[in-house]
């Protein structure tokens, strides 16, 4: 398997009046054409760590890092320019609520067409024709409807496809999903999942999937990075969850509402000053 | 014995959208009813109905034997509050915690507001260090303290919960859980709460109503869940989705 993705030793860090927050603390991974899931409570450093790679850090932070490197180009020598080049193209991330992420005055169809061409020399009709067929490959199911509609107009569900249809049209070769369906109900959340795997499984895409659902991820990544306080405390394969050595990810597991576990009061995490360091 | 809460084919309507089609449901006085459904099923628009925030257009609420009218009194909140979905939302951002409960009892006339407040506080495990904080310089978590606090002030008799843990980590949901049973076994609180959640809902209700669209499609017990023992395809569905991520082979 051809690695993607390099991150070593990433670091982000934010100046503030009360002194400098390290958002993200020595953070390594390598990324191939799978599945990785990224997950850690809200603070943990885990969106950061996405909008690192993607150059989506807000100015006044600083980034550092041994190696940010994407298909042999260094992210953090590259010019503006050519980060803009590869964002959205090669490189694109879903952001996690449709409502807020979608432009409200443009249609959705001129959405998706405004990054096919920003990306690409194709003419007016065939990028609606290719804006069409995406919209159908993310199973909207009256394209045609769709493509005139503002995005408030559409349902969560129905806005996240419309929005990965937009992240993908350019066929990108690295996906962040920055926690893409906390939004929407269960049931959905499913359908969007199903849409993910097979577009990774079709077109050999590297998904880095970040979420705060220990279950979600469990059972649709490969490989799972557990952050706390900005440092990845452990790295485990999917499937060995349940086997998670530290007692942060154990805790996580636990805590957790099951439906047949007669557990009253739950559990709940007794955070150790330890696995700050 | 009155129940605390008894609905008759209650109906809410919008335009000319119904959101909430006739439904019925009582629950006992110190019972913990649950209400499960995606968005759009009509389960927060209940409870909206009962607290008089949403538009009554048919149908009967009774809290502990007394007939609801158009409009609630002051006695009626005295009796039910709610706690709702986003802590982020539902406290005045320009409002210490001080402030933010000492209105409540400033409306209702109460005379000891300082033993009050200070009792509230550590009852939802914040010290009086948090007392004179605003809610942005609260976590997520502390946030929904605060608001439970709140609701709790008045010393009501019903506790409404819209989705009082869905913005919260994992982690944070389990305290929040956590102490929302201590108060409950505390003070004989009765609770109506909403969750699209399974495993939340199983966790903290006896009796639970599935619902979708707006109607009712089948109430369990909270074994049955754990059982498999439900009827509706739709409650099946709900069941597995709740597992996780199921890749086709």
């Amino acid at each position: 398997m051809n690695t993607l993705l390099h991150v070593e030793d990433l670091r982000v860090s934010f100046p503030t009046r009360t002194g400098v927050v390290e958002a993200v603390r020595g953070v390594s991974f390598a990324l191939g054409q799978e599945r990785l899931g990224i997950v850690g409570e809200s603070g943990s450093g885990k969106s950061q760590t996405g909008r690192a790679i993607m150059g989506l850090t807000p100015q006044q932070a600083e980034i550092k890092a041994r190696r940010l490197e994407f298909s042999g180009i260094d992210l953090l020598k590259a010019s503006p320019a050519e980060r803009r080049a590869l964002r959205g193209n090669r490189i694109a991330m879903i952001l996690q609520d449709p409502k807020y992420s979608l432009d409200p005055v443009m249609t959705i169809g001129r959405q998706i067409v405004e990054t096919l061409r920003t990306h690409e020399k194709v003419g007016k009709a065939e990028a609606r024709e290719r804006a069409l067929d995406m919209l159908a490959a993310v199973q909207i199911r009256d394209p045609k409807r769709v493509y005139d509609l503002y995005p408030h107009e559409v349902s969560g569900g129905m806005g996240q496809r419309a929005m990965i249809a937009m992240m993908l049209i350019a066929g990108p070769e690295l996906l962040i999903a920055d926690e893409p369906t906390s939004a929407l109900d269960v049931t959905v959340q499913l359908d969007i999942l199903r849409i993910l795997d097979r577009l990774v499984i079709d077109r050999g895409m590297g998904l880095v999937f970040i979420s705060h659902d220990l279950r979600l991820v469990s059972t649709f990544c490969d490989r799972v990075i557990v952050m706390y306080a900005g440092k990845i405390i452990e790295e485990l394969k999917a499937s060995e969850l349940s086997q998670a050595k530290h007692p942060y990810t154990q805790g996580l597991l636990n805590c957790m509402p099951k439906i047949g576990a007669d557990r009253h009061p739950l559990p709940v995490l007794d955070r150790q000053p330890e696995w700050l360091l | 014995m009155t129940p605390a809460l008894s609905i008759d084919k209650l109906r809410v309507v919008y335009d000319d959208f119904i959101a909430l089609k006739d439904v019925s449901l009582t629950v006992a006085q110190g019972e913990s009813f649950g209400l499960v459904g995606e968005s759009g099923s009509g389960k927060s628009t209940l409870l909206r109905a009962v607290a008089g925030l949403a538009p009554v257009s048919g149908g009967t609420i009774d809290v502990s034997g007394q007939r609801l009218g158009k409009s609630r009194d002051k006695a009626f909140y005295r009796q039910v509050q709610m706690v709702f979905q986003d802590p982020y939302g539902s406290l005045h951002p320009r409002q210490t915690v001080d402030r933010l409960l000492l209105e409540p009892l400033d409306i209702h006339g109460f005379a000891d507001t300082e033993k009050r407040i200070q009792r509230a506080l550590d009852e939802v495990g914040l010290g009086s260090g948090f007392r004179f904080r605003y809610s942005h310089q609260l976590s997520g978590g502390q946030r929904q303290r605060v608001a439970i606090a709140r609701a709790l002030i008045l010393e009501p008799s019903i506790l409404l919960l819209d989705e009082p843990t869905s913005a919260l980590d994992a982690s944070v949901q389990a305290e929040v859980l956590n102490l929302l049973e201590q108060v409950r076994r505390d003070r004989k609180l009765t609770f109506v709460m909403v969750s699209h959640d399974l495993g939340v809902i199983t966790h903290m209700c006896e009796r639970l109503m599935v619902m979708q669209g707006g109607e009712e499609i089948e109430r369990l017990e909270a074994g049955d869940l754990a059982t498999r023992n439900v009827a509706q395809d739709y409650t099946r569905n709900l069941l597995v989705a709740s597992e996780g991520f199921v890749r086709d082979a």
